[in-house]
């Protein structure tokens, strides 16, 4: 029963991690940015989310229409009014580029989470579960919006694989991440590619926000913490590591599931990141890595 | 740049007070009032402004305000108040503290909602010898520090309950509703780990085998939890018949997980965030059933200022009050009164008319607890004071279920939480 238990809630959070973070990982691979301000697009889409299905009381659907396309504009504005320019700058030297992009996320995300804390408080909400009602599975009673939740995951991750290795468009997004140059001199626009890639991010981010946002709760507050967990998953995969993002966001939400139940509830982040430290001692590429 | 903009905003402040002086003096400068009558008191407020209960304590404070210098003020000077951000943050906080003191000059300092914050700033107020009225917070050790030092710290009150008067409530409304109506016999203790909650949950194991509730099992979680389900599915195994709760930094996630997942105990205990208005919609009704200790409830009349200061406050701000607006609109008044008496609004004068504070606020009589208390300063406890109430969810309304004379509903809960009586049957 217990081990039941552990299975089914270790692979729901595992799977809302993965989601998490793949935008996270994607936006890594394809433009070489790292985007600190990534709780930020998580919790703005779940806010809206709420604010339109709940508040607006037009119900959990529309809501989370509203919240994806939160998700869409916020990842427009970071690149279009932070990264960009940054990258574009004549001012700032090419090698300290990354740099400033790294320290303008960061601040972006200061920006975001001071933003809705004036607007909607700091204290937390939850996003309206898409399925209510509770589902006993084998004896473990389990709420029925866990079950959708990872089933949309899994359904999205699915449709982000067939986008990338089985579309004209993703094979362009693949040659962006791995030789931007020679994608240019054949002739692509590199700078559409990376708009592209930005709105599909904002989608992954819409989506990850909403479904988090209904199984765990959200806040302004969360958005440091969302954004760190992101980072230690991508970083214990392999950074820019499509596989070793799913692979590592299974490996830690179990570690923390087994924690919490095996352990104590208080003590479920402290496994994980001491992996995340032996891997980046042993193994700093990423469990999955390949630089 | 923030700082920039307080000092620009600062300046502003300034130049206005210099225009409005220099206008006075111009205008007013052959007359014989004493410029000082006419001066403002000011009052500090500190908080945290992006929190329900954090903006209820400046809300309070501002509606207080208002309705004192509508009616003409304090012995006819009005009220300026003097409202800065704590961010949650001790450090904040003691340097706000300090400027509020020093530079505004201000003759009290009300608010805090949060222990930690509160037991950073009392020696603050000890030092520079400014009356300090903590609203929010309830860790035991605010008024014990008044109490083990009483000559150093006595310019504190701990105008809200402390939490072992918190868990007493609790005890009192759980054998009258709990044991009582409902026969239950166990309970669990679920407290988040924070200063205020360690002496309730010492109150709870003290006083809940007296109401009748045998504690199977105490349990203390971080604040920063977030999936609430391990600590459910091992409750679930112990079968209590209600889990009593200590929360006020969490309060949505266990709450809606509670209920997402069927936990087949009932949910009493205090759960601050149960106690604002919001907290429908933020749990998106998940709250239903969810039972809560509170300073005071929608509807009912502890005492006869009770409802004007709700229906003004809805109408101010258009939503009802948390529990820190009724403590922070009581303080003021208590503030107000104590100047009055004391004729002055020096340090010492001031804080021996607060102890000798004997008046009707929103929460009922109020009395500031004596030197022999171990709680000196804390309001006193019981039945003609102040006993707060218990509130449950009811179909989206905050329903009074305790005491009982007040109470305008029956608790009841969701069909999922297993009751003893239906277990019987």
């Amino acid at each position: 029963m217990l081990v039941l238990q552990i299975l089914i809630d270790g692979f729901a959070i595992s799977t809302l991690y993965a989601l998490g973070a793949l935008g996270f990982t994607l936006i890594f691979g394809v433009s070489g940015v790292l985007n600190l301000a990534h709780g930020g697009l998580l919790v703005v889409s779940a806010m809206i989310a709420y604010y339109v299905g709940t508040r607006l009381g037009l119900g959990a659907y529309i809501g989370a229409g509203a919240g994806i396309l939160a998700g869409i504009v916020t990842a427009m504005a970071t690149y279009l009014l932070i990264v960009r320019p940054i990258q574009r700058s004549r001012v700032i030297p090419a090698r300290e580029r990354e740099l400033f992009v790294l320290t303008g996320t960061l601040l972006w995300g200061v920006m975001l989470q001071e933003m809705l804390s004036y607007i909607f408080t700091d204290t937390p909400i939850t996003v309206k579960p898409l399925l209510p009602g509770i589902v006993d599975f084998l004896g473990v009673t389990t709420p029925a919006n866990e079950f959708i939740t990872a089933a949309i995951s899994w359904v999205v991750l699915g449709c982000l694989w067939l986008l990338v290795n089985r579309t004209k468009m993703g094979k362009q997004l693949l040659a962006a991440s791995i030789n931007p140059r020679g994608l240019t001199l054949l002739g692509f626009e590199l700078s559409r590619i990376y708009l592209l890639v930005w709105i599909i991010y904002g989608v992954l981010a819409g989506i990850a926000g909403i479904l988090l946002g209904s199984f765990l709760g959200t806040s302004s507050e969360f958005i440091p913490a969302l954004t760190g967990s992101a980072f230690s998953i991508v970083v214990l995969g392999g950074l820019g590591s499509v596989s070793g993002t799913l692979f590592a966001a299974y490996v830690i939400g179990y570690i923390e599931t087994l924690t919490a139940y095996l352990v104590s509830p208080s003590l479920r982040n402290v496994p994980a990141l001491v992996l995340l430290i032996l891997v980046l001692y042993i193994r700093p590429q990423g469990l999955l890595g390949r630089r | 740049m923030n700082l920039k903009g307080f000092i620009a905003a600062r300046s502003i402040r300034a130049g206005l007070l210099a225009s409005a002086a220099t206008m006075l003096v111009g205008f007013a400068g052959w007359a014989v009032s004493p410029a000082q009558a006419a001066d403002p008191i000011k009052i500090g407020i500190t908080t945290e402004l992006a929190t329900i209960p954090g903006k209820a304590i400046a809300n309070g404070a501002e509606l207080a305000a208002d309705q004192i210098n509508a009616a003409g003020g304090i012995d006819g000077r009005q009220i300026q108040l003097v409202i800065e951000d704590d961010h949650l943050s001790s450090t904040d906080a003691v340097s706000s503290f300090q400027r509020m003191v020093k530079e505004d000059h201000v003759v009290a300092v009300v608010g805090t909602f949060v222990s930690e914050v509160g037991l950073a700033l009392e020696p603050w107020s000890a030092r520079l010898h400014e009356p300090y009225l903590i609203t929010g917070a309830a860790a035991n050790q605010l008024s014990q520090f008044v109490h083990k030092d009483y000559a150093r710290n006595k310019y504190i009150f701990h105008a809200y309950l402390p939490a072992a008067f918190l868990a007493q409530a609790v005890c009192d409304a759980s054998h009258d509703i709990l044991v009582n109506q409902f026969h239950m016999k166990t309970a669990v203790i679920l407290s988040e780990d924070a200063a205020w909650t360690q002496p309730l949950d010492a109150g709870y194991q003290g006083c809940l085998p007296k109401a009748g509730l045998t504690v199977e099992k105490e349990i203390r979680f971080s604040p920063d939890t977030t999936d609430f389900t391990p600590i459910y599915q091992q409750l679930a195994s112990l079968n209590p018949n209600v889990i009593i709760a200590g929360w006020a930094h969490v309060g949505v996630q266990p709450t809606v997980q509670w209920n997402t997942q069927h936990v087949p105990i009932a949910l009493a205990g205090i759960n601050a965030q149960a106690g604002s208005s919001q907290f429908w919609q933020a749990t998106n009704g998940g709250t239903e059933g969810v039972i809560t200790g509170n300073v005071a409830a929608p509807g009912v009349a502890i005492t006869p200022k009770t409802l004007p200061f709700s229906d003004a406050y809805q109408k101010k701000f258009g939503y009802s009050p948390a529990y820190s607006a009724y403590t922070t609109y009581d303080a003021m008044y208590m503030l107000k009164d104590a100047i009055e008496r004391a004729k002055s609004t020096n340090a010492l004068p001031l804080v021996a008319a607060l102890e000798k504070t004997d008046m009707v606020g929103t929460q009922g009589r109020l009395e500031f607890l004596g030197q022999s208390s171990q709680f000196t300063h804390a309001l006193r406890y019981g039945p003609g004071y102040v006993t707060g109430v218990a509130i449950q969810w009811q179909s989206g309304q905050q329903k009074t279920i305790w005491p009982l004379n007040l109470a305008n509903a029956k608790a009841e809960f969701p069909s999922f939480v297993k009751l003893p009586k239906m277990a019987a049957n």
